[in-house]
């Protein structure tokens, strides 16, 4: 057994609630470092993703996670469209068409969500961006796959990520909008750690 | 917040739907995915030109649409870029068979979605090239940062390399033209007020009344730095300086001068800056051929300008005076 479809669903439902309901925290983080517009469109991509789950109910995880791919990238615009969207069709692969995700295929997953940011925004960890959430994500969740359970791997996972997004605080840009500010950068919260965050913990909670 | 819209989440493609109506003669509006083309896209044998950002910028890009410049703009949302979805069908629609040129601006969004676009577009079998606009001086560390952002240049590239496409040239000569201007440009902002975009509510950055933003770029995104007010020709010597200095200006060289509004300054002071600016070249021997003083690429409301130094040749400044038929720039027809 493992994960299902049902789960998938679940936590692309908790991850637009989850959205909705940090809008406008996120439209600050963006704002004192970028142009305010993360939030919205976070928002706007996540009620996307609802539509299209709503009008073309997925049959399998992987199913799920290639929809939501597609519609964040055509829904979400700027970096985060991409760099999403990106995550989302790389863990897709990875799932492929299984009914069923167990923890090392999970984990897997994820470093490949991951893989796929780095590769399309070309920043490594400490550059201050969303890297810097899902590294920590994929690691922890790589070492936690390795007792079976696929719960202990997205609590992991989401805990790291959290932990990832607060310690981007202190760091300085060198990637994305928030770059130019040079060291004006550092003291705020990366808003795109901070999204992938909760979309992390959307994750678990689906699982729980 | 006080502004002239019904719903946040409408303003652009209100926006747009009003643009549309207002330029009939001269653009076609295609409203889901939103694009902006020529009214006689794809002219036979051109190379399509195709440029695009987010919204709040206008007149640019949908504004510089038409005859000698784009044949096609991708508006996103309000300082959001478009998506490949929006980016593919107008590269296609403004496609001859003789390729097209994505004009695309120096931001991490942008260029990642136009990326993802040329691929799209390439597997449809239509050849695309890009022209990276990165003219802003402000960004001081590019080996730190996602290099320079593409400003106030990217007006200049469109009307040059759009009179080089209209006049027929192939698709690696529009491109090369495009980089050449690009290469030869730089930009350097200030702001003297925030602007606010409708769905967040609030001003993008806190200034307070006797502060500006030097190095500012065009998201309402805080500049490098905050100073104390100063007159319009301290300011002014202030933007000047870094542009000439990073362009190597020589005596004899001859330019184009641009002074851009951000949206919410009147014509009066950016002639006030075009002044001082002029004098500065004069003291240094540089000649002024051009130039170009208004609104064209803008941050909503926002106070401020940049000011563009283009170091031209005999064909750019050929081009440049070549004929232009859109709504925002308009001359010799």
């Amino acid at each position: 057994m493992g994960l299902d479809v049902t789960w998938a669903v679940k936590w692309l439902t908790l991850s637009a609630q989850a959205m909705a309901e940090h809008r406008v925290e996120l439209i600050e983080l963006d704002r004192a470092i970028g142009d305010s517009d993360h939030g919205e469109n976070m928002d706007r991509g996540f009620q996307a993703v609802l539509d299209k789950l709503a009008e073309s109910p997925p049959e399998t995880p992987g199913a799920a996670l290639k929809l939501t791919a597609m519609a964040l990238m055509s829904k979400v615009g700027g970096a985060a469209g991409p760099l999403y969207g990106t995550a989302f069709l790389r863990a897709a692969t990875t799932l492929g068409d299984a009914a069923y995700v167990d923890a090392p295929v999970l984990a897997a997953a994820l470093a490949a969500a991951r893989d796929g940011i780095v590769a399309r925004g070309k920043a490594e960890a400490g550059d201050k961006t969303m890297v810097d959430a899902w590294t920590p994500a994929a690691e922890a969740a790589a070492a936690a796959a390795a007792d079976g359970d696929t719960l202990a791997v997205l609590i992991a996972a989401a805990e790291a990520a959290e932990a990832g997004a607060v310690a981007t605080d202190p760091l300085v840009a060198r990637k994305g909008r928030a770059s130019y500010l040079g060291e004006r950068s550092a003291g705020h919260r990366d808003p795109g750690a901070a999204s992938s965050a909760l979309i992390l913990r959307a994750a678990a909670g689906a699982a729980a | 917040m006080k502004k002239l819209i019904n719903d946040p989440r409408a303003v652009v493609d209100e926006s747009v739907e009003g643009f549309g109506l207002a330029h009939a003669d001269l653009v076609t509006v295609n409203a889901d995915p939103k694009y902006v083309t020529r009214k006689d896209a794809p002219v036979a044998g051109k190379v399509g030109l195709v440029s695009g950002g987010g919204s709040g910028h206008e007149p640019l890009h949908a504004g510089f649409v038409g005859r000698g410049m784009l044949d096609a703009a991708v508006p996103g949302a309000v300082f959001t870029s478009p998506t490949p979805d929006q980016i593919i069908p107008a590269t296609l629609a403004v496609n001859s068979g003789a390729g097209v040129v994505h004009i695309v601006k120096n931001y991490t969004g942008d260029v990642l979605n136009f990326e993802t676009a040329a691929e799209m577009a390439q597997a449809e079998g239509v050849e695309v090239r890009t022209v990276l606009v990165n003219d802003d001086v402000a960004v001081e560390d590019s080996l730190y940062t996602a290099g320079r952002r593409g400003v106030g240049g990217t007006v200049l590239v469109e009307k040059i390399a759009g009179a080089a496409a209209e006049r027929g040239d192939d698709l690696d000569a529009v491109a090369a033209i495009g980089d050449r201007v690009n290469q030869n440009v730089r930009t350097m902002g200030v702001a003297l007020s925030a602007c606010t975009v409708p769905h967040a509510g609030s001003p993008s950055f806190d200034l307070a009344d006797n502060e500006i933003e030097i190095g500012i770029g065009i998201h309402g995104e805080p500049g490098r730095h905050k100073i104390a007010m100063e007159n319009a020709d301290g300011i002014t010597n202030r933007l000047l300086e870094p542009i000439l200095s990073d362009l190597g200006m020589a005596m004899g060289e001859k330019v184009l001068l641009f002074v851009n509004g951000m949206g919410g300054t009147p014509l009066s002071e950016l002639y006030i800056v075009y002044r001082r600016a002029a004098q500065i070249l004069a003291e240094r021997g540089i000649a002024v051929e051009r130039s170009l003083v208004g609104n064209y690429i803008t941050s909503l409301e926002m106070q401020g300008c940049s000011v563009s130094v283009l170091r031209l040749d005999d064909e750019m400044t050929a081009l440049w005076d070549a004929p232009v038929h859109t709504p925002a720039l308009r001359w010799g027809v």
